[in-house]
C-alpha cells in the first residue's frame, strides 16, 4: 500500500476516555479529516509539556473503517518525558492537534506465517493487525507478553477476538516468554512484527540474527523511548561551544542542547535516521545506546552517540545496582556536527 | 411553461478509476529481469521479475529520495538496487541493504504492490492490499485456453479510460468509424439488448440475414473456402468492472441456428479489452483478437492481429480527438442516448466502487 507520509495536523476531539489496564488509558478520539487508519499506522499528536508543544507518536489500536474514530492507548511512564502524563490528564471534549494516521510500520498481506510478539504496552502496536489478519484468514500467533496481567490492556477482547490465536505470558504467573523458544517457532516463511520494551526487542533481534533468519521479515517500530536502563541526569559538555548542559530525566539530550541554543542537525527523533550523531571525545560513565542505527559493533565502540535519544549513564557496567552505587551523574563530552 | 425536475446526475466527462481492483499492468512477456516502469492509476510502478520468475511491482521511487527504482538493477534473489544511492529492496519492498551504513533502517520500505499473472497478463492492485482477492480478476480465460487462438497489442490511449469504456459498450459507431472493415448500416438499425448484474454488464445485439462486411467475410471464408451468402451476425458485449470487455462476435451462415446456440456454420472471435487507467487523460488498452477455429494457423493469427490494428487504430484517433475536444470545451456538457444504455450502466457500477472507497478512505 502506498505509504504516504505526509503530515496532515488536524483537530481532534478527544470522545471517550477509559482505564484499560494499571496506568494505561484508551482514548477515543474523533478527528476533523477523517482518513483511515491502516495496520500498523501511527498519529503524531502535540502534547502540552511546562507549557511548551511537544510531538509524540501513539499507534492506532482500533480505527473505525472510514477513520471517523482513532482509539490510541497511553501507558503513563513514571519517567517519561511528560508526554504521558499530559495525555492522561485529558477529559472528554478536550480537542487536540493530531496528524491524519502516518505509516511506517506497514503489514505485507501474503506471508505465509505471521508472528505478532507485543511486550507490555506494545500491544498497541499489534493489535489493528492481529484484527486485519483475522479478517484475512492468515496463519497468524499472537504473542502477549506482560509483567502482570493487571498491567495486560486488552487482554480479555484479544482472548474473545483470536481465541487459540492469542498466546499470553505472564512473568507474576511463572510463563514468561522465552524468546529462544518463539523463534526456534519461526520458520522461513515466517514474519515476525514486534513492538515492545527495548530489552526484548534486543533479544529478538539478536536471536533472529543467530538462527540466521531473513532480515528483512522481522518488522518492528520503534518510538526511541525505552532504553536498558532507566533515564538518568546527566551533563554534556559541548567545548566546542563552550557549553556544559544539564540533561534532566524527562528530556532528551538533544532537546537540552537545543535549549541551551545549540544549533543541532537532526530528523527523526526516534534513533533511526542517524543525523543527530555526535562524537564522543570523553566519557565517565557509559552510554545508554537507544537507537537502531548502530550496529552492535558500533554500540560496543561508543565513539559516536545518537543523542535524539541515546543517554550516558553512571555505571560503567551499566547495571543498575552499580549505578546507585558510584554515584553521579554521568558526564559526556561530545563535539557536535 | 412546465417545469421538469433537473438533471438528477451529471455524466462524468472525466471518470475517476476505483483503486480496489485489479487492472492490467503488462503482457507477461513484458515483465522481465530488466526492471521497466509504467504508471497506472497516477503512481508509477517497477515492475521486475525474481530469479524465480515471479513478477513484482514496487513503487517506483525509492525511499529515500525517491530516484525511479526502475532505473536499477535487479540483484540476489528477488531484490532490487536504486540506481542512486544502491539501496536494494526485496519483492515485499523492505530494505535489505543500506550501503553506506552499518544497519538498515527499519523505516526504510517502498510500497509492494499485490500481483496476479493470469490469462497472459500481469495484474495488478493499487488499492487495499488486504481486499486483494485473486478470485476478483475479470474472466479473460479465452486469452489462455486450448480452444481459442490469437494474439493482441497495447494502445496508448491518450484519453479518458472511461471513454474507451463508452466506445466498446455502443457499436453502432462502427457503421462510421469503422465503415472499411466491420461497419454497415444494419449496426445502427437493429435491435440491442441491455441486462446487468452485480458488477457486470452485458449488451446484446442480432443482426439477421445480413451481408457479412470484409472483415467477416474474409474470416468465413477461412474456415469455409470460397463461402458466399447472407449471414447471420452477432455482438455480445460483456463488461466486468472495473474495465474489461470482452466481445462475443461472430458471424454464422443465415438461418443455420446461430441465435438459437447452433455456431457450427460459423465464424466467432472474442474481442479482449482491459484497459488500465494511466492518469486522468491516458490509458493503456490491453486488448487481443480471440478464435476458436483454424486454432492451428500463425497466419490467421497475425492477420486477425494486424487486422484488428487497423481498426482499433480508426478508434484511437477517434478517442484522441474526442479528449482534446472535451478538455477544449470545459463548459460543455455530456448527453445521453438511449444507445448510451450499456456505457451508463458501467458508469453506475464504477460510481458505487467509487463511492465505497470514499466511505473507507481507501483515496488520499
Amino acid at each position: 500500500m502506498a505509504a504516504t507520509n505526509i503530515e496532515v495536523w488536524q483537530e481532534a476531539e478527544v470522545t471517550g476516555i477509559a482505564d484499560v489496564a494499571d496506568g494505561i488509558k484508551r482514548i477515543e478520539l474523533a478527528p476533523q479529516l477523517p482518513k483511515r487508519a491502516e495496520p500498523g499506522s501511527h498519529i503524531d499528536l502535540k502534547v502540552q509539556i511546562n507549557a511548551e508543544d511537544a510531538k509524540r507518536s501513539y499507534s492506532v489500536v482500533e480505527s473505525s473503517a472510514d477513520g471517523t474514530t482513532l482509539v490510541i492507548s497511553v501507558l503513563k511512564a513514571p519517567l517519561s518525558r511528560g508526554g504521558s502524563t499530559y495525555m492522561h490528564e485529558l477529559a472528554v471534549g478536550d480537542r487536540l492537534q493530531i496528524t491524519q494516521p502516518l505509516q511506517n510500520f506497514p503489514l505485507r498481506v501474503g506471508a505465509k506465517h505471521y508472528i505478532l510478539l507485543a511486550g507490555g504496552v506494545g500491544i498497541t502496536a499489534m493489535a489493528n493487525m492481529a484484527s486485519v489478519l483475522k479478517r484475512l484468514n492468515a496463519d497468524y500467533t499472537l504473542v502477549f507478553a506482560g509483567r502482570k496481567r493487571s498491567a495486560m490492556a486488552y487482554l480479555a477482547q484479544l482472548e474473545a477476538e483470536h481465541g487459540s490465536r492469542l498466546e499470553v505470558h505472564v512473568d507474576d504467573e511463572g510463563t514468561s516468554l522465552s524468546v529462544n523458544e518463539l523463534l526456534e517457532r519461526a520458520g522461513e516463511e515466517t514474519e515476525l512484527y514486534m513492538c515492545g520494551p527495548i530489552r526484548l526487542m534486543d533479544a529478538v533481534r539478536r536471536g533472529w540474527a543467530e538462527l540466521e533468519l531473513d532480515p528483512s521479515a522481522l518488522r518492528y517500530e520503534t518510538f526511541g523511548n525505552s532504553g536498558w536502563y532507566d533515564p538518568e541526569e546527566f551533563t554534556v559538555r559541548v567545548p566546542k561551544l563552550n557549553l556544559e548542559v544539564t540533561v534532566p530525566q524527562g528530556r532528551s539530550m538533544l532537546e537540552a542542547l537545543e535549549d541551551a541554543g545549540a544549533d543541532m542537525m537532526s530528523d527523526c527523533r526516534k534513533g533511526e535516521c542517524g543525523l543527530c550523531e555526535v562524537r564522543i571525545t570523553e566519557i565517565t560513565g557509559r552510554i545508554d545506546h537507544r537507537d537502531v542505527f548502530y550496529s552492535e559493533r558500533q554500540k560496543r565502540q561508543s565513539s559516536k552517540m545518537n543523542c535524539c535519544v541515546s543517554r550516558a549513564i553512571t555505571s560503567q557496567t551499566g547495571a543498575k545496582a552499580d549505578a546507585a552505587r558510584t554515584g553521579g551523574p554521568a558526564v559526556v563530552t561530545i563535539e557536535p556536527n | 411553461m412546465t417545469e421538469v425536475a433537473a438533471k438528477s446526475t451529471t455524466t462524468a466527462k472525466i471518470m475517476d478509476h476505483p483503486l480496489n481492483a485489479w487492472y492490467v499492468a503488462a503482457w507477461d512477456h513484458e515483465v522481465t529481469r530488466k526492471p521497466m516502469s509504467r504508471t497506472i492509476a497516477k503512481r508509477p510502478v517497477a515492475l521486475y521479475r525474481t530469479e524465480d520468475g515471479k513478477a513484482v511491482a514496487l513503487a517506483d521511487s525509492c525511499w529515500h529520495r525517491l530516484a525511479p527504482l526502475s532505473m536499477g538493477k535487479t540483484v540476489g534473489k528477488d531484490g532490487l538496487q536504486c540506481p542512486y544511492h544502491g539501496i536494494v529492496y526485496n519483492s515485499a519492498g523492505r530494505c535489505v541493504s543500506m550501503p553506506a551504513q552499518e544497519t538498515i533502517n527499519p523505516s526504510a520500505t517502498v510500497p509492494s504492490f499485490p500481483i496476479v499473472e493470469r490469462y497472459r497478463y500481469v495484474w495488478i492492485w493499487m488499492g487495499d492490499p488486504t481486499l486483494a482477492d485473486p478470485e476478483l480478476v475479470p474472466d479473460m480465460h479465452q486469452m489462455s485456453s486450448e480452444q481459442w487462438a490469437g494474439d493482441g497489442m497495447t494502445i496508448a490511449a491518450d484519453c479518458n479510460y472511461q471513454l474507451i469504456l463508452d466506445n466498446l459498450m455502443d457499436l453502432t459507431h462502427e457503421e462510421f468509424v469503422h465503415s472499411s472493415s466491420i461497419g454497415q448500416d444494419e449496426l445502427s438499425d437493429s435491435e440491442f439488448i441491455t441486462t446487468h448484474e452485480g458488477n457486470k454488464v452485458t449488451v446484446t445485439r442480432w443482426m439477421h440475414n445480413i451481408d457479412a462486411p470484409p472483415f467477416w467475410l474474409k474470416n468465413m471464408r477461412d474456415k469455409f473456402p470460397g463461402f458466399e451468402g447472407k449471414v447471420d451476425r452477432w455482438q455480445i458485449i460483456h463488461f466486468e468492472a472495473p474495465a474489461t470487455i470482452t466481445i462475443d462476435v461472430g458471424v454464422a451462415k443465415a438461418g443455420t441456428g446461430a441465435p438459437e446456440g447452433d455456431r457450427s456454420q460459423g465464424v466467432n472471435g472474442f474481442v479482449m479489452n482491459t484497459i488500465t487507467p494511466e492518469t486522468d487523460r491516458s490509458s493503456h488498452y490491453f486488448w487481443a483478437f480471440m478464435r476458436n477455429y483454424c486454432l492451428d494457423s500463425q497466419l490467421i493469427t497475425t492477420q486477425l492481429r494486424d487486422g484488428v490494428h487497423g481498426v482499433f487504430g480508426e478508434d484511437e484517433a477517434m478517442l484522441k480527438a474526442q479528449q482534446k475536444a472535451i478538455d477544449a470545451n470545459p463548459d460543455y456538457e455530456f448527453y445521453n442516448l438511449n444507445i448510451d444504455a450499456g456505457g451508463m450502466w458501467v458508469r453506475r457500477i464504477l460510481d458505487g466502487m467509487l463511492a465505497a472507497e470514499a466511505n473507507q478512505s481507501v483515496r488520499a
